[in-house]
């Protein structure tokens, strides 16, 4: 099996490439590759993302027949992809980080600004917090309830849908943190930065 | 009152206070070392940051205290192997004065950078830094000495430098600029194991809407406590208390545990 990670020049993918190697070792092909070719050939794709919404949209248009590629890849297809973070974020129809920018389209919803509520929670969301499983999903195997991962953003995904959300986070609201949608995956936090747990969620992955 | 109020709260918050243990590197070799039996060899950046990793750690910390030019790539190298080990949060400084430098740290696995006299000098520096890489990975150093009740100063080179910049005025900017957390160090506290200074920490989350790391003078495990609950940090990154042997991160825990602090356990 290949299992490809995206590297689309946007932002810093070491930790991501460091745990999928750890979980692949010597067990799946991990590719780490912009080149389309190698993404066609790919039997899954991992698609992370950091810095702002406008920056990873404009970074994968750089790449030509980079969108097209992860598309035909994605919902031609319907092969089995996992955006972390802003990667997940991107799923969505529109972002409103720094200006309004349009997304993939394959969830709809939106990216907005967390609500702080005037100051009484800090912003960036950095650290620790519990997830709230809403629903079953093989990427969750043996991933108890209230499970610690490790986050970092300002901005969250909110489907139009409510039944694609996997789990939840409380961080002034209920933050949608992590969804599924037929083949696509998304979490908003880092599985790459949260300890074992979060190495089990990228062999569940892997695994799928 | 006000500290009632903040242990209700602290029981509400999901999100956890988070435990830093922060290892000093000298020419690639741990200053302050850990003194556990369990060690192969105690001056090993690696293997202590396995162990506190194992430990339950919720990042780690390095702070490269040679900072010169020349050894940039014994950092870089002890990054590279750390990152391979631990898959918990990775903050490395000392000597960040670079977009250079923070490419060549994030390529090697670190995921956040921590400014400090860089900052200080040229504050446009946070600013292209966090629009280059984001603000989750650039923290901003300040380091505080207490100059007047209430008031404290930037002091840079390691607490050497005096710069006549107010801290709480410089957080704010700091927070403007980009940055995404500000790890904030007591000159006056930072080795003598009496406390964190909880006023200067105070005034600087009082004033600013970023996540504070609140360093310098933890002796014990009540010194985390009042870092937390009274100053209002969001992290508290220790080095001493873990490094001697006196207390495992897990006893740190179980201890804010039973104080009512929410921390990953």
């Amino acid at each position: 099996m290949k299992v490809t990670i995206v590297d689309y020049q946007s932002g810093n993918i070491s930790s991501v490439i460091n745990s999928f190697t750890e979980v692949a070792k010597g067990k799946v092909n991990l590719e780490v590759t912009s080149n389309v070719n190698k993404i066609k050939s790919s039997d899954k794709i991992v698609l992370p993302g950091q810095g702002s919404f406008k920056s990873c949209v404009d970074s994968l248009n750089n790449i030509n027949g980079l969108i097209d590629t992860l598309k035909e890849f994605a919902i031609t297809k319907k092969k089995p992809l996992l955006g972390i973070c802003v990667g997940l974020q991107m799923f969505a129809d529109v972002g409103y980080e720094e200006v309004e920018t349009e997304g993939l389209g394959w969830i709809s919803g939106k990216v907005t600004k967390i609500d702080n509520q005037n100051g009484k929670f800090k912003l960036p969301h950095i650290g620790w917090n519990e997830i709230e499983i809403q629903k079953e999903s093989k990427i969750f195997k043996d991933i108890k309830n209230k499970s610690h991962m490790y986050f970092v953003h300002s901005y969250e995904f909110v489907p139009d849908d409510r039944s694609v959300i996997l789990a939840t986070t409380d961080y002034s609201t209920k933050i949608v943190c992590s969804v599924e949608k037929e083949n696509l995956f998304g979490t908003q936090f880092h599985p790459e930065k949260s300890d074992k747990t979060g190495l089990k969620i990228i062999e569940n992955f892997i695994k799928l | 009152m006000v500290i009632l109020n903040l242990m209700i709260w602290q029981r509400r918050l999901m999100l956890k206070n988070r435990i830093i243990p922060c290892l000093d590197v000298k020419n690639g070799r741990v200053v302050k070392g850990i003194n556990f039996v369990e060690l192969k060899d105690a001056g090993d950046p690696v293997e202590q940051a396995k162990i506190y990793s194992d430990g339950g750690a919720d990042e780690i910390c390095f702070l490269d205290i040679t900072a010169s030019n020349e050894n940039r790539d014994t950092i870089i190298d002890i990054v590279r192997k750390t990152a391979k080990e631990c898959f918990v949060p990775l903050t490395v400084g000392g000597g960040v004065r670079s977009i250079q430098n923070i490419t060549d740290l994030l390529l090697a696995g670190a995921d956040k950078v921590s400014i400090n006299t860089a900052a200080v000098k040229n504050i446009d520096f946070v600013k292209e830094a966090s629009r280059k890489f984001g603000s989750q990975c650039i923290v901003v150093a300040i380091d505080a000495k207490k100059v007047l009740e209430n008031k404290w100063e930037v002091f840079t080179h390691g607490g050497r430098n005096k710069t006549g910049i107010n801290a709480v005025e410089f957080a704010k900017q700091v927070e403007t600029n980009g940055a995404g957390e500000i790890l904030l160090t007591s000159m006056d506290k930072d080795g003598t194991r009496s406390g964190y200074d909880v006023d200067l920490i105070k005034a600087i989350t009082d004033n600013t809407n970023i996540p504070v790391i609140a360093s310098g003078g933890v002796g014990t495990l009540d010194h985390l406590y009042d870092g937390i609950v009274k100053g209002g940090a969001s992290a508290v990154l220790a080095a001493s208390i873990f490094h001697y042997g006196e207390y495992k991160i897990k006893d740190a825990k179980e201890y804010l545990n039973s104080k009512n602090v929410s921390v990953r356990l």
